[in-house]
């Protein structure tokens, strides 16, 4: 879980829902690449952040399209949040034995439009708080700025900024991940999406 | 110093204490509590990993950039100022060269508390020269002093890879010690994590007869892409210059700008009113 790095980050706000990655990607303290895509649109208002060893990150997110397609398919409607994140926890215990080495976060608005965040671990224990999700490298630094950053119904533009200076100062503090950050704030209207500065060292 | 360690050794009951000097004479008032049994250090190794950023009980400040290099105006010594303990970023603003006197500077690789301390020993060996000697020592051999220093505890898990540089009779001096007891000399070295790329930099536009300006540059340079690809190295660019008047220690430069102003092109604003992509969905 460490060799790549990474730092992802999802949180609920008034009518909307964020989510927010770094873009590091490198061979434990070697820096390869500094934009490679962790979060993933999978709908038009649910998005998957996958944290962990990169390949997998790769592997999980081409199974979980194809199954998501397949879904569209057979019941022709488009996927709610909450039923992608049983599908993915369902996926990571198909590999109870040999786990995928990654973690994700699912974050998107539901049919109601009412915010829905999920974290599960490598083998889908799934966990569906009402306030943030955390993963990665820098999971335990995101946390500190979350439960100091974060307050209940946050309009989208607050939830950005709120979003966008917990993930910052978190990967200040953790040496293998953040090198440019991304984030994704989905509202009833549309998903805005924002690259934000930061240190690149 | 020395009465402490003799009452814990009388006192202590666990047979932990077992205070030892080293071969020879040790410097004055050094003792250093050992772990009882036939080979301490191979105990404390078990519990203590100086060596990588691997899970060990206790991990050790790790983790550097630093270089040095002579040309035609004396020699310049720069150094990133991050500090690691593991994947953690434990401090941004480390000072990793230590001013043994006024034409001495010293850098710090590897356990950062043994550089400290070997190189404040180092400082107060220095001085007892100039007082017996009534002339200030000489590049070569404060760095000889340095590595007898930590030659004596070999194999004993000290961690250190350091460089001396500073002015005497001959002119600019620069040296290379560590913890294996290897002492070097050259025009140029880097040590660290980092080390590897600040050499690419290094070499790619190291000439002797830099300017200062031109040597704080390429110095500048070395120590940003070191930081930008090593993620154990960053926070500030802390350079020295070492001249015939002795050394001269510049403004720090924070990396986090300097990304910046090496790339004009890059626009990030973090403000809302410019986002990427709008995506606005049915």
């Amino acid at each position: 879980m460490e060799y790549n790095g990474s730092a992802i980050v999802a949180m609920v706000g008034k009518n909307c829902v964020a989510i927010a990655a770094d873009k590091r990607l490198g061979q434990q303290a070697l820096t390869v690449d500094m934009d490679f895509e962790k979060v993933f649109p999978m709908t038009d208002r649910t998005y998957i952040g996958l944290s962990g060893l990169a390949t997998d990150v790769k592997t999980v997110h081409d199974t979980l399209r194809m199954r998501v397609n397949l879904y569209k398919h057979r019941e022709e409607r488009v996927i709610e949040p909450r039923t992608m994140a049983h599908m993915v926890s369902h996926m990571l215990y198909e590999r109870r034995f040999g786990p995928y080495y990654i973690e994700p976060i699912i974050a998107g608005l539901d049919k109601n439009q009412k915010p829905f965040i999920c974290g599960t671990d490598l083998i889908g224990c799934p966990n569906f708080p009402s306030d943030f999700v955390v993963t990665g490298t820098a999971g335990s630094n995101l946390f500190g700025m979350c439960e100091s950053l974060w307050e209940p119904d946050l309009e989208a533009d607050d939830l950005f900024e709120t979003i966008s200076q917990a993930l910052l100062n978190a990967v200040d503090r953790d040496a293998v991940s953040g090198w440019g950050a991304v984030v994704h704030v989905i509202t009833p209207e549309g998903v805005i999406t924002r690259e934000i500065k930061n240190r690149m060292d | 110093m020395n009465r402490f360690v003799e009452q814990l050794t009388k006192t202590d009951g666990a047979g932990l204490g077992e205070s030892f000097t080293g071969t020879g004479s040790a410097p004055a008032g050094l003792n250093f509590e050992l772990a009882s049994g036939s080979n301490p250090a191979s105990f404390t190794q078990q519990y203590t990993d100086v060596a990588s950023e691997k899970d060990a009980r206790i991990k050790i400040a790790h983790g550097t950039t630093t270089l040095a290099f002579k040309f035609r105006e004396g020699v310049l010594v720069a150094t990133d100022s991050r500090a690691t303990m593991g994947n953690i970023i434990s401090s941004q603003s480390v000072k990793k060269v230590i001013e043994i006197n006024p034409y001495l500077l010293g850098t710090m690789a590897g356990g950062a508390a043994d550089c400290s301390f070997w190189e404040r020993v180092l400082g107060m060996e220095c001085r007892l020269y100039e007082l017996r000697n009534k002339k200030r020592i000489s590049v070569a051999a404060a760095s000889k002093l340095l590595a007898n220093l930590v030659y004596r505890y070999k194999g004993m898990g000290l961690s250190m890879g350091t460089m001396v540089a500073g002015w005497d009779d001959k002119g600019p001096g620069l040296y290379y010690v560590d913890s294996d007891g290897e002492r070097l000399t050259n025009d140029l070295f880097s040590v660290g994590s980092g080390s590897t790329f600040a050499y690419g930099v290094l070499d790619s536009h190291y000439r002797y007869d830099m300017t200062v300006e031109e040597a704080k540059d390429l110095a500048r340079k070395a120590i940003y892409h070191a930081t930008h690809r090593d993620a154990y190295s960053g926070g500030v660019v802390r350079m020295y210059w070492v001249n015939e008047n002795g050394w001269v220690a510049y403004p720090l430069e924070d990396v986090g700008e300097l990304y910046y102003q090496y790339h004009p092109e890059i626009q990030l604003t973090n403000s809302t009113e410019s986002p990427l992509r709008v995506n606005a969905s049915a």
